[in-house]
């Protein structure tokens, strides 16, 4: 992707507040996973989420669909607060999708099955329907010749591409990204990181838990470093990279970009 | 720079496959092993012929008498033929006998469209059966309406009251056992109780004594003259005491599915009941396909038990025969043929969820 497009696609942003999150707090049991969480995201916006392992951060993106129960503070996505009200749980899942690390596909439906169940039971979309926006959506992560297949028989990066696909299929707002690419084989995390990279194009709102920076260094307009249940520091990629203000994000940095 | 040739493939040594290679891995691989094939060989050789032999060889098939039996060395099926209407029927009136029949016939019909594959409303079918054809069987069996002469339900008997026993039993139970399991599983505390408590009572009592309660104590504790059927007790007796069983294994199911998958489910905006209908249960049920028909083979040879409250299944009728005058000493024919018959449906049944377990399986696992 040339710069000139990536300028494009960061203007694409535009100032209102899609998600926020205000002073989110979170334990498990006694341990405190989040720690005061301020952040909001505006609608168009790419952010990218890293941190060493048990920040908080799969935890923090979780919250946001309700996957995690907050114990403090307000999310509020696409207008809607998350509260123990089911309404508006419904209301916010079916706004934001979510793609998994190890893709969770229903492995005993085919992959056309998985891409059309929820339009068709949440959304009460015609069978028909949805399996023609089903299709249009496999096709756009280059695998519709799979769809009568049932995932045991595709490669993990056709899994995965098969989860975004699903995700998409239910027409979010928002998609929340948890190590996508983290299970797979070297040689399909770029088929994968592909498919990510055109869903950014288009304008999708994303929260992404990677820790690929080649990924966060082309597609993302923020990056944030999470370490011990806070947000440490966020900024816009090229001065995250290359001038970290903490020393802890300077720590983390020479660790992952070492090799 | 070299060039690198595929080695070919080549056929594997004779020796190692076919029906030699066979046998020297399964029964010759080691001199222990010799021994024991060896033996067991022995053993089936000591075994199997005299057991042919007292069964067909040697038997007796034709005549109504047991004179027609005076020189046999083996077995008198003359027995078993002079009796099977009533190993069948029970006391259920000669007359009616075409009603059962009629409904056996019925439920064969219409269950065959299920097995073919092309046939497109399955679904709506089975909804049909499960909610009629229960109605038309019982008006069938029990008479009463349209001109059919009424039936109590103390003459029926025999293979077809095992039948009915095991089928509303099967029918009820699973139903019931998965409603157990995800209320086991519930975050509500007073559902989950109830569901423990449930499971637990039924598990920790013996059928007999559900049986001999549900047939003696109960009539105690109604109000004067409320006649409750017996039959109908006993089923309801053994309907939740396999849910019980029931529930503990498709709670196994449920928790052998990974969180992903209610993870995923949720994420997409399924309800608690959508996911668990679409997505979890088939996943689960698939998973214990063989503890389900194990419970299944087991309510199945328990119906006989219902002999201790005074309903004459097959095992109960063949029985009751051995005290006929004519046909004393008869009781083993009687006995091998009621375990055939047990063995022919529960072997059925367990090669039938051998073959479902096959036809749902897709690709490799998780």
């Amino acid at each position: 992707m040339s710069e000139s497009e990536n300028a494009s696609g960061k203007m694409q942003v535009s100032d209102d507040v899609t998600i926020e999150l205000r002073g989110v707090h979170k334990w498990y049991g006694q341990f405190h996973v989040l720690k005061d969480i301020n952040l909001n995201v505006h609608r168009g916006e790419r952010i990218v989420i890293c941190g060493p392992s048990g920040s908080g951060k799969s935890t923090m993106i979780r919250c946001i669909n309700r996957l995690e129960e907050h114990q403090q503070g307000r999310i509020i996505v696409d207008g809607t607060e998350l509260t123990d009200d089911v309404k508006h749980i419904d209301q916010v899942r079916r706004e934001v999708g979510m793609v998994f690390q190890h893709f969770n596909l229903f492995p005993h439906l085919t992959v056309l099955e998985n891409c059309c169940l929820a339009p068709i039971w949440v959304r009460k979309m015609p069978r028909r329907e949805a399996e023609a926006a089903a299709m249009k959506y496999l096709e756009k992560v280059k695998i519709p010749e799979q769809a009568k297949k049932y995932p045991g028989q595709l490669s993990g990066g056709q899994q995965q591409r098969v989860a975004i696909a699903r995700s998409l299929c239910m027409n979010p707002n928002i998609m929340l990204f948890d190590e996508p690419t983290s299970a797979l084989d070297p040689e399909m995390i770029k088929e994968v990181l592909d498919t990510m990279i055109e869903l950014a194009e288009s304008g999708m709102t994303m929260l992404c838990v990677t820790h690929e920076m080649g990924f966060a260094k082309t597609v993302a307009n923020r990056v944030i470093f999470m370490d011990g249940g806070e947000i440490i520091e966020e900024n816009e990629p090229n001065e995250f990279f290359n001038n970290p203000r903490s020393d802890r994000t300077k720590l983390f940095l020479s660790q992952i970009l070492q090799h | 720079m070299t060039e690198h040739t595929p080695h070919p493939d080549l056929a594997p040594p004779a020796s190692a496959v076919g029906f030699v290679g066979w046998l020297r891995s399964n029964l010759f691989s080691s001199p222990w092993n010799t021994v024991l094939s060896l033996f067991s060989i022995y053993i089936l050789y000591l075994a199997i012929p005299p057991i042919i032999s007292w069964a067909f060889l040697e038997s007796t098939w034709i005549g109504d008498t047991r004179e027609a039996c005076a020189d046999t060395a083996g077995a008198c099926w003359v027995f078993v033929k002079v009796r099977m209407d009533q190993f069948m029927y029970g006391f259920y009136p000669e007359s009616e006998y075409w009603r059962i029949n009629l409904a056996f016939g019925l439920l064969i019909v219409l269950g065959i469209p299920l097995f073919i594959k092309r046939f497109q409303h399955k679904g709506k079918l089975a909804a049909f059966i499960l909610v009629f054809y229960p109605i038309i069987a019982f008006q069938l069996f029990s008479g009463g309406n349209f001109g059919l002469e009424h039936v109590e339900t103390s003459r029926w008997g025999g293979l077809s009251l095992t039948l009915v026993l095991a089928g509303v039993g099967i029918v009820a139970s699973l139903p019931l056992g998965v409603v157990l399991a995800l209320g086991r599983r519930s975050q509500m505390p007073i559902v989950k109780s109830v569901c423990v408590v449930f499971i637990e009572f039924w598990r920790g009592v013996p059928l007999i004594t559900v049986l001999f309660m549900s047939s003696v104590m109960l009539p105690l504790f109604l109000p004067e003259g409320t006649n409750f059927d017996k039959l109908l007790r006993a089923m309801i007796g053994i309907a939740l005491f396999q849910s019980a069983y029931m529930a503990e294994v498709v709670r196994g199911g449920l928790a052998a599915i990974p969180k992903g998958q209610y993870e995923a489910a949720e994420a997409l905006g399924l309800s608690y009941w959508k996911s668990m209908g679409l997505i979890i249960l088939p996943q689960a049920l698939k998973l214990v396909i063989p503890g389900i028909v194990n419970t299944f083979i087991a309510l199945f040879k328990d119906t006989t038990l219902v002999l201790i409250i005074g309903l004459f299944d097959l095992l109960a009728i063949i029985q009751q025969a051995f005290a006929d005058p004519d046909w004393l000493g008869f009781s083993i024919e009687g006995y091998v043929f009621a375990a055939s018959i047990f063995w022919i449906f529960c072997f059925g049944m367990s090669r039938y969820s051998m073959a479902l377990e096959k036809k749902l399986h897709t690709g490799h696992a998780r």
